[in-house]
């Protein structure tokens, strides 16, 4: 089935693979893209100008009940989780911490999985914490496609390893196969 | 746990059964409170939740507090509130007397922070604050004005980023697990139930706080709200909705002039 939305899930370790993965991403490939990386409140970061710089993608930090896009490439605030409505609006949240994290991962992928079920592809990257297992799993069970970063290959491989250990049947991929995969099954 | 098509019929059966209306909340994030709520009281589907909350009345009203989101902090947003002060308080300092709307002020962290900065600005004197929620128990954590000494770091921290000058903890009288905000910045607040959904105008205010309300709205609600808004506003009154929040897609747009782009503060031009 194919994706309406690829949301990558990453925290320490994961931005360079981030990059790498944008910047060989075939341009055919015109579904929105959503990042939720851990990352600090109250600083001014050139996060966004960094991926702008590496993407064909048009970067934008998401705002409450913004329409999500095809062609764009959206980033979660700090000090903000990410939810999915149906229309396809996104719905910001500051409520508790989930896993010590806020954005956290796990409540986007449980949020997109909830509206898109089988048509979303998530990817769990680097990170040195468990945030992400839970709502990839759920993802899975909803017959989502599912990957994470190969845990040898992952800088800090706590999270995809916190993933695999909650659900055995995620696809377990290096960069470059990550790349792939997404490459042949997302236009 | 329960799917969005569960949701709505649980909301509607909410609606029916307490006139709750929480048909224009975000769904994302309502399915979200409800999946936590669940999870705390080991609800394991729909029937189960449905259930409770139809034959446990201690269980809806517990239902009612745990799905509004208050989670809040002393100073959220330093730079929003540095701002607030170069650019705000030098208009209000104009006028003789000052009425503040405090719109979905949660546990009183955000209306108590305003006070504060006020209070340094000098302008608490002549200054009312009117701090609404639609949750009850909200309010009454409000007017208490307790709060647990674990963030106080950071609540510090936020203090002197926006400009604070004073000592934050003298502004409270703590013991070793809570501090309670000094009674002095009680005085010049009403604390009151208001539903944005459902109430309409009650004071003309020159400034009105509503950071990180309106996300849990839909865009329909949203708009009728910022609505509420515009018609509780002077001209040249001022509207702070959250750094993440737009009006862009509101009807009252065009009649607001950005005043600070970055931090989402807003003054009606017509």
């Amino acid at each position: 089935m194919k994706s309406q939305a690829i949301i990558i899930g990453g925290s320490a370790g994961a931005f360079n693979t981030i990059l790498s993965i944008l910047g060989q991403l075939d341009k055919r490939i015109n579904i929105p893209i959503v990042i939720v990386l851990h990352r600090l409140k109250n600083t001014t970061s050139s996060f966004e100008t960094i991926l702008q710089r590496n993407t064909h993608y048009t970067v934008k930090e998401i705002e409450d009940k913004e329409q999500m896009r095809n062609g764009m490439l959206y980033t979660a605030p700090a000090d903000y989780h990410v939810l999915l409505e149906e229309d396809y609006t996104f719905s910001l949240d500051v409520s508790e911490l989930v896993n010590f994290s806020r954005p956290s991962i796990d409540v986007t992928f449980e949020s997109f999985s909830a509206v898109l079920k089988e048509k979303c592809c998530g990817i769990l990257l680097s990170g040195s914490n468990h945030d992400g297992a839970k709502g990839l799993k759920i993802m899975a069970e909803n017959k989502g496609n599912t990957i994470i970063q190969d845990c040898n290959e992952a800088e800090f491989a706590n999270m995809p390893n916190a993933a695999k250990t909650l659900y055995d049947q995620h696809k377990e991929l290096n960069t470059t196969n990550i790349i792939n995969i997404l490459n042949n099954e997302c236009y | 746990m329960i799917t969005l098509k569960e949701l709505d019929e649980l909301l509607f059966t909410i609606k029916k059964q307490f006139d709750y209306d929480f048909s224009d909340y975000s769904k994302a994030s309502m399915l979200r409170r409800i999946h936590r709520f669940m999870d705390i009281h080991a609800m394991k589907n729909a029937v189960d939740l449905k259930f409770e909350l139809i034959n446990n009345p201690a269980v809806f009203q517990n239902f009612i507090n745990e799905i509004v989101v208050n989670v809040s902090e002393f100073f959220r947003d330093p730079s929003f509130f540095k701002s607030l002060q170069q650019k705000v308080f030098p208009y209000l300092e104009s006028y003789p007397k000052i009425n503040i709307w405090s719109a979905g002020c949660s546990f009183g962290e955000e209306t108590y922070s305003l006070n504060i900065l006020l209070k340094e600005n000098n302008l608490y004197a002549k200054t009312r604050i009117y701090a609404t929620d639609i949750s009850s128990n909200a309010i009454e954590r409000s007017r208490k004005g307790i709060y647990d000494n674990t963030n106080f770091k950071e609540y510090t921290k936020n203090y002197y980023e926006c400009g604070g000058k004073e000592s934050l903890n003298d502004y409270f009288v703590s013991d070793p697990r809570h501090s309670m905000i000094h009674s002095e910045f009680k005085q010049n607040i009403l604390f009151s139930n208001h539903n944005l959904v459902a109430d309409g105008v009650f004071k003309e205010c020159q400034l009105i706080l509503c950071r990180n309300v309106l996300i849990y709205f839909n865009s329909n609600l949203q708009n009728k709200a910022l609505e509420l808004f515009y018609q509780s506003l002077p001209i040249h009154g001022f509207l702070a909705i959250g750094k993440k929040e737009s009006l862009r897609f509101s009807s009252v747009y065009e009649n607001f002039k950005e005043i600070d782009r970055e931090e989402k503060i807003y003054q009606k031009i017509k």
